[in-house]
């Protein structure tokens, strides 16, 4: 089976940092696959290569065989990348709706629409509220209010909402349930699998190894900038994983370029 | 895998499935209207508006109220530099330059009729592409070489300040020479209500020998007449309604207040925002630039050492900030800036009219500066 989502040779330097190191990436249609690694090891910059909110220095990427150049995160999402950021992207000061539509807003239908270029507010606002309540992590009072009177946990809802909303050929998740509490995170856990079961593919980047175990087809281990290596959750435990992730145990040999 | 470390999800199951409530069962009226403020920001200074005009109705008595036409005409310059500052400080900038630009342009437009020999309709046309060039230049310095708002506007400012000097030559264009060869350019001074009385009276066959007296026994031509509205107010009023709907009702208005709410965001959100920074800056260079034909029907002639290009600038910010816009960006109403402007203008007028000493008028408008900044940190602890 070929990826549907590949990366060959990614290198990103900040300054002297080098955040990404010769790094490749793959991911299979309709998996989930998990990408673990401490904090620092790089995990945000290759899921931001990956989404064109960094252009890597060098290395490739492919979508589906082709190979793509992604400049912003605008390209990644018409290519149909769906990704929510570690830091949510989301503005404060903007409604829920606002929010969920940004840079994708719906026009009235007509000469208001193309003409006044007046926005569809009823519309956004009612697709907005579907797909909060689909995914059952919030009962919004107002979906006018603005995103900063939510708790950081409903933010993160809004965040994966919008990403799980408009995803169409693969969906990232960069540590998705950070702030969430317990209720909330089997929410989230939940809808990951929904997608997945719509065909989905989807990156899962956590430090929670019960959920990771729980949910990941395979697991991507990162260190250093690098892919360690990648293995099935079935085969090895929580703490092999996490003796690979450290550098306290060697990685498998058969894993090393899974 | 304990089962220990395993099961504490297993106790979900006899959980409430309520989702928190996040509703303040009992607000107090002071967090109500804390909340109504963060919702409509315009609100302070509306009501700030309207108990300035009845304060000083009450103290001046009957003879204030009717010059709230004259605030009007006072502001219709200072009032369009406002309206272009404001989509500055929305995305978190500030442009120094906007009364520069005006008066510039108003230059341009002079010069262009009157040098160039070209129709005012298309000398206009060139001053207010001028100004969003100018704009456009600023956009450019802070979106592709990062220089901050505030430098980058403040060299653009004593640069176009220069080039309005030397390009002129410091020389006035007279308003009788306006008036007779192109009367276009004063257009914004002219006023539609006298025009349309004057008409009227003109198909009634009714002439008057020199000005029209105030009062000629005909109610509603004489209420019609002494209303001093003038076209530059008019086009102050339309922009604010238009601003008010592009910022509202657009993705471009939406895209302007999450550029300036957090910049990293909203480009990571699919905002493109290089690109919404350059449109603000070229709109408010190119609204500064109808300032600048504004500034022509105001003072009836075209002069390039006006006030504005030194004034302007500061009095535009001003406005905004009494108008509640936040100058952290992203937060604020076109409206507000609108606002701002009129209580400006009202206490100019009213503290004019009362004959206090004119240094009191600039105390009290220091003083709602920074009361305005201070509410404006009090509004946005609502989302803490
Ligand atoms: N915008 C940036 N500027 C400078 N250094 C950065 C930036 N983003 C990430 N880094 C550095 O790159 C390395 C990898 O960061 P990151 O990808 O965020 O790691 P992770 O997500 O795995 O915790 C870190 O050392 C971090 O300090
Ligand atoms: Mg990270």
């Amino acid at each position: 089976m070929e990826p549907i989502l590949k990366g060959r040779n990614l290198t990103k330097r900040y300054g002297k940092v080098v955040a990404l190191d010769n790094c490749d990436f793959d991911l299979y249609p309709g998996e989930i696959l998990a990408v673990i690694g401490d904090n620092g090891a790089g995990k945000s910059t290759l899921i931001k290569a990956l989404s064109g909110a960094v252009v890597p220095d060098s290395g490739t990427v492919e979508l589906e065989g082709r190979a793509v150049r992604f400049s912003s995160p605008n390209d990644a999402r018409h290519a149909g990348i769906e990704t929510v950021y570690q830091t949510l992207a989301v503005s404060p000061a903007l409604s829920i709706a606002d929010n969920m539509f940004m840079g994708r807003e719906i026009r009235k239908p007509g000469l208001r629409g193309s003409l006044l270029r007046q926005l569809d507010k009823p519309a956004m606002e009612k697709a907005a509220r579907e797909k909060l309540t689909d995914l059952g992590l919030m009962t919004i009072q107002n979906i006018n209010q603005a995103v900063e009177t939510l708790s950081g946990g409903q933010r993160q809802g809004v965040a994966v909402a919008r990403a799980a909303a408009f995803g169409s050929k693969v969906i990232i998740l960069d540590e998705p349930t950070a702030a969430l509490g317990v209720k909330e995170s089997r929410k989230v856990l939940e809808l990951i699998l929904d997608v997945r079961s719509r065909g989905i593919p989807i990156i899962l980047i956590s430090h929670n190894m019960p959920h990771v175990f729980e949910v990941a087809d395979r697991i991507h281990i990162h260190r250093l900038g690098q892919r360690l290596c990648v293995v099935d959750p079935k085969d090895y435990t929580m703490s092999d994983a996490v003796a690979f992730m450290t550098g306290a145990k060697e990685p498998p040999n058969e894993a090393m370029v899974a | 895998m304990s089962d220990k470390a395993d099961n504490y999800e297993a106790a979900l199951q006899g959980a409430s499935q309520d989702v928190a409530h996040f509703e303040v069962q009992d607000k107090s009226l002071l967090m109500r209207f804390q909340s109504a403020l963060h919702k409509t920001p315009s609100l302070v200074p509306l009501i700030v508006l309207v108990c300035a005009i009845m304060i000083f109705a009450g103290w001046l008595g009957p003879r204030f109220l009717p010059q709230m036409t004259l605030v009007f005409q006072q502001i219709q310059v200072v009032g369009i530099l406002a309206l272009a500052q404001t989509l500055v400080i929305l995305t978190a900038g500030i442009d120094l330059s906007v009364g520069a630009i005006a008066v510039f342009c108003s230059v341009i437009m002079g010069k262009f009729t009157f040098d160039y020999g070209l129709p005012p309709a298309v000398a206009v046309c060139c001053g207010i592409v001028a100004g969003a060039a100018i704009g456009g230049v600023s956009g450019w310095l802070v979106t592709r070489i990062k220089i901050p708002p505030f430098i980058a506007t403040l060299g653009v400012w004593q640069i176009v300040l220069a080039a309005n000097y030397i390009y002129s030559r410091n020389e006035t264009i007279r308003a009788r020479t306006i008036r007779e060869e192109a009367p276009l350019l004063q257009w914004l001074g002219l006023k539609p209500n006298e025009q349309f009385v004057t008409w009227i009276e003109n198909l009634r066959g009714i002439t008057y020998e020199r000005i029209r007296p105030n009062d000629t026994g005909q109610f509603m031509l004489d209420i019609i007449w002494q209303t001093k509205i003038t076209y530059g107010v008019l086009t102050l009023i339309a922009l604010t309604v238009l601003l008010a709907y592009m910022l509202r009702s657009t993705a471009w208005g939406r895209h302007v207040y999450a550029v300036g709410d957090d910049p990293d965001a909203a480009e990571l959100a699919g905002v493109n925002v290089k690109r919404t920074l350059m449109s603000v800056y070229m709109l408010a260079g190119a609204i500064a630039a109808v300032a600048g034909w504004s500034l022509i029907g105001r003072f009836a002639s075209v002069s390039p050492s006006a006030s504005t290009g030194l004034e302007g600038n500061i009095e535009s910010i001003t406005a905004v900030v009494i108008g509640g816009i936040s100058l952290f960006g992203g937060r604020g109403s076109i409206w507000g800036a609108f606002f701002g402007a009129l209580i400006v203008g009202v206490f100019m007028l009213g503290l004019g009219m009362a004959g206090v000493n004119p240094q009191w008028t600039f105390m009290l408008i220091g003083t709602l500066i920074i009361l305005a900044v201070g509410i404006d940190q009090w509004i946005r602890k609502v989302a803490a």
